[in-house]
């Protein structure tokens, strides 16, 4: 069927690396033939399934997949609407979807000979993870962390410490998580030998946006299957949080050849998507830009100089978004709106009086649009939104928002 | 034939070594960055490179970063550093003037908008750290059709299988990083870089000129002994931060230069 082949959605990226004009390798010279070498090993990984089987196996064994694909059954009595499904990737080891990443990486680096692995983290979340698998392996571990998110998630730092991971404040910059990133990248580029660098979304320079979305295409496939047992069929909508987009890419990457699954990415409003730019919303906000070695929308000012995002939630707190993202919002497959801090605070509350669930505040973006949505849908319409974390590291800055001191 | 080319025929001709200073343009201000760029041929600099100010230097260490931040603050623009280039071009015919940065502010402007303009100032080449030969139908080629050279990064992980890549549309000169690491970083022995230059040039006729971690005259004729030139960039720069008045700076230059010089 040639002509379904050439109207498919996910043979992306190129052998350029790009998803349309998105995406590419925009890093300097030292690092080239490292992220050459790394596209080179994975390739060779991805066909072997013997690197497949040591996933499948950590995957059920230490992280605890499949994770179960839950009906929100007083949810959505409430919402009156839509049947409403929750992918609850936050029972994985570590709380988060992260994992399902860090390990692909973990082992592409053990094939590849490296001893020491760095990572930046926001939130904390792809951090952990981090920290985690490298303690399973013995590596040694390496993670930078803006300073002003050190101070706002100390139990993930104190987390990856007992992990034995070394946590690194980044002062550079404004001390948030591009800042991380950058200094991660001067570290790569300073180690370039024995150092891996394990990148935690869909971003970065190719090949990292199709390997970290492979990696977590097992969320999608999972709820593809699991959605056939549960209904008989596949979900009308699908929704997901997204900061950089690792969670949503898994998420949608398996449906985006089923024309009839609508697709709803949910980026952080902040306190509003106006001039202000008191937001995360790079797709609603941005336009075109290269930083961290891809094309993608991004927030900047009009001399392409990178603005600050901002956000309740230090994990979408990112000024970019994964090219492939950028990609399928300018050829129309998926839909992107935005979600602001309060809204998300509310739909985080319900959720937990509702289900008995504290979704990180990530999540609670998505599931915000969720109730917006469900309502005024046909109660035959089915919608899986990604429950990507668990929140229990955001109840400090819940209890701090909502006025309690605890 | 640009003034890059030029300059090194020139200096060829005369069994000299090849002096290149990088300043950021607008740091700490417009008015003394100017003052600053103006002075530099005076000092004895060969090459001008011009830093592109931007939020988020990756390739570069906290000096190039927080020099970069101060030139924002104080309000500096793409269209403001080809200003600068363009006033030392109505005085200074002859020295060569370089772009160095980040591709996004370029992108940003358009690339066709901006080659126009940074040809009517007076710029010669660009040097852009995050556009690798994998990237070149970006910049590279559009630049080197507009009659402005594309001068390439090559570094010690360049090895012998890439590098004619790296070198195939490189133009100008070729720029050896010492270091695996960021600008400001530790420097290398002129003992290790020398193999290295040799490795270069044994596949290219373009000058090759050594930077990363020069901070002394000593230095820079230690290096540019072993190449076609040194670059010293960081030094300089934090002499800006430490707030030096400009002649002082440009005695520091001066020096360099003549280390550079007598190699």
């Amino acid at each position: 069927m040639p002509e379904d082949l050439i109207n498919s959605f996910m043979t992306g990226p190129d052998e350029n690396g790009r998803f349309g004009d998105f995406g590419g390798r925009f890093v300097s010279e030292t690092l080239m033939p490292l992220i050459l070498e790394l596209e080179e090993q994975y390739e060779r990984a991805k066909t072997d399934e013997s690197f497949w089987a040591e996933m499948d196996h950590l995957w059920t064994h230490y992280v605890g997949r499949p994770s179960p694909l839950y009906f929100a059954e007083r949810l959505t009595e409430r919402l009156g609407g839509a049947k409403v499904y929750m992918k609850r990737d936050e029972l994985n080891h570590t709380g988060a979807h992260k994992i399902n990443n860090v390990l692909g990486q973990i082992l592409l680096a053990r094939r590849m000979g490296k001893s020491r692995i760095i990572a930046e983290t926001g939130a904390g979340q792809h951090g952990v993870a981090t920290a985690t698998v490298c303690a399973k392996f013995g590596l040694k571990c390496i993670v930078y962390m803006g300073a002003h998110d050190v101070e706002r998630q100390s139990p993930n730092v104190f987390r990856m410490r007992l992990l034995g991971a070394e946590v690194v404040p980044v002062t550079s910059g404004r001390g948030t998580l591009k800042d991380a990133m950058n200094d991660a990248l001067r570290d790569w580029v300073t180690n370039v030998r024995d150092t891996f660098y394990c990148i935690g979304t869909v971003a970065g320079p190719h090949p990292y946006p199709a390997m970290v979305r492979d990696f977590q295409s097992i969320i999608g496939k999972e709820v593809r299957r699991q959605m056939l047992e549960a209904e008989g069929r596949l979900p009308d909508t699908l929704v997901a949080a997204i900061g950089g987009g690792s969670n949503a890419m898994g998420l949608f990457h398996p449906f985006l050849d089923d024309p009839d699954v609508a697709i709803v990415g949910v980026e952080a409003g902040g306190k509003g998507v106006d001039e202000k730019m008191e937001h995360c919303a790079s797709l609603t906000g941005g336009r075109p830009g290269v930083l961290h070695g891809n094309r993608t929308y991004l927030l900047q000012d009009d001399d392409g100089q990178i603005l600050e995002g901002y956000s309740i939630s230090a994990g979408l707190d990112y000024p970019g978004i994964g090219p492939e993202h950028s990609w399928l919002h300018d050829v129309g497959r998926a839909r992107y709106v935005s979600v602001t801090d309060a809204e998300a605070l509310e739909a985080f509350q319900l959720c937990c009086e509702m289900e008995g669930i504290i979704p990180a505040l990530e999540p609670s973006h998505a599931l915000a649009h969720v109730t917006r949505m469900a309502p005024g849908l046909p109660r035959d319409h089915v919608i899986c939104m990604n429950m990507c974390g668990r929140g229990d590291k955001d109840i400090f800055t819940v209890a701090s928002a909502l006025g309690h001191d605890i | 034939m640009t003034r890059i080319d030029d300059t090194f025929a020139r200096l060829r001709s005369e069994g000299r070594k090849a002096f290149v200073a990088y300043v950021m343009a607008g740091d700490p201000d417009y008015e003394t960055s100017l003052e600053l760029v103006r002075g530099l041929s005076g000092a004895g600099v060969d090459v001008i490179e011009l830093g592109l100010p931007f939020t988020d230097p990756m390739a570069d260490g906290p000096t190039i970063q927080l020099a970069g931040q101060r030139a924002l603050e104080a309000g500096q623009t793409l269209a403001r550093t080809l200003d600068i280039a363009r006033a030392v071009r109505e005085e200074d015919d002859a020295t060569p003037i370089v772009l160095m940065g980040y591709y996004n502010p370029i992108y940003s402007m358009g690339v066709p908008r901006f080659l126009e303009a940074a040809k009517a100032a007076g710029v010669d080449g660009l040097i852009v750290v995050d556009l690798p030969p994998e990237e070149d139908d970006e910049l590279c080629l559009p630049a080197q059709a507009a009659g402005l050279n594309f001068i390439r990064l090559a570094t010690p992980t360049t090895d012998d299988r890439r590098l004619p890549k790296v070198l195939q549309n490189t133009s100008g000169f070729v720029y050896y990083v010492s270091i695996t690491g960021i600008t400001g970083a530790a420097a290398a022995q002129a003992g290790e870089v020398g193999p290295e230059v040799a490795r270069i040039k044994a596949q290219t006729d373009l000058p090759v000129v050594v930077g990363f971690g020069i901070r002394t005259p000593e230095a820079a004729e230690a290096m540019a002994g072993v190449a076609d030139g040194a670059v010293v960039g960081s030094a300089i720069v934090r002499q800006v931060e430490e707030g030096r008045p400009v002649s002082e700076i440009l005695d520091y230059v001066r020096a360099l230069a003549a280390g550079a010089h007598r190699a």
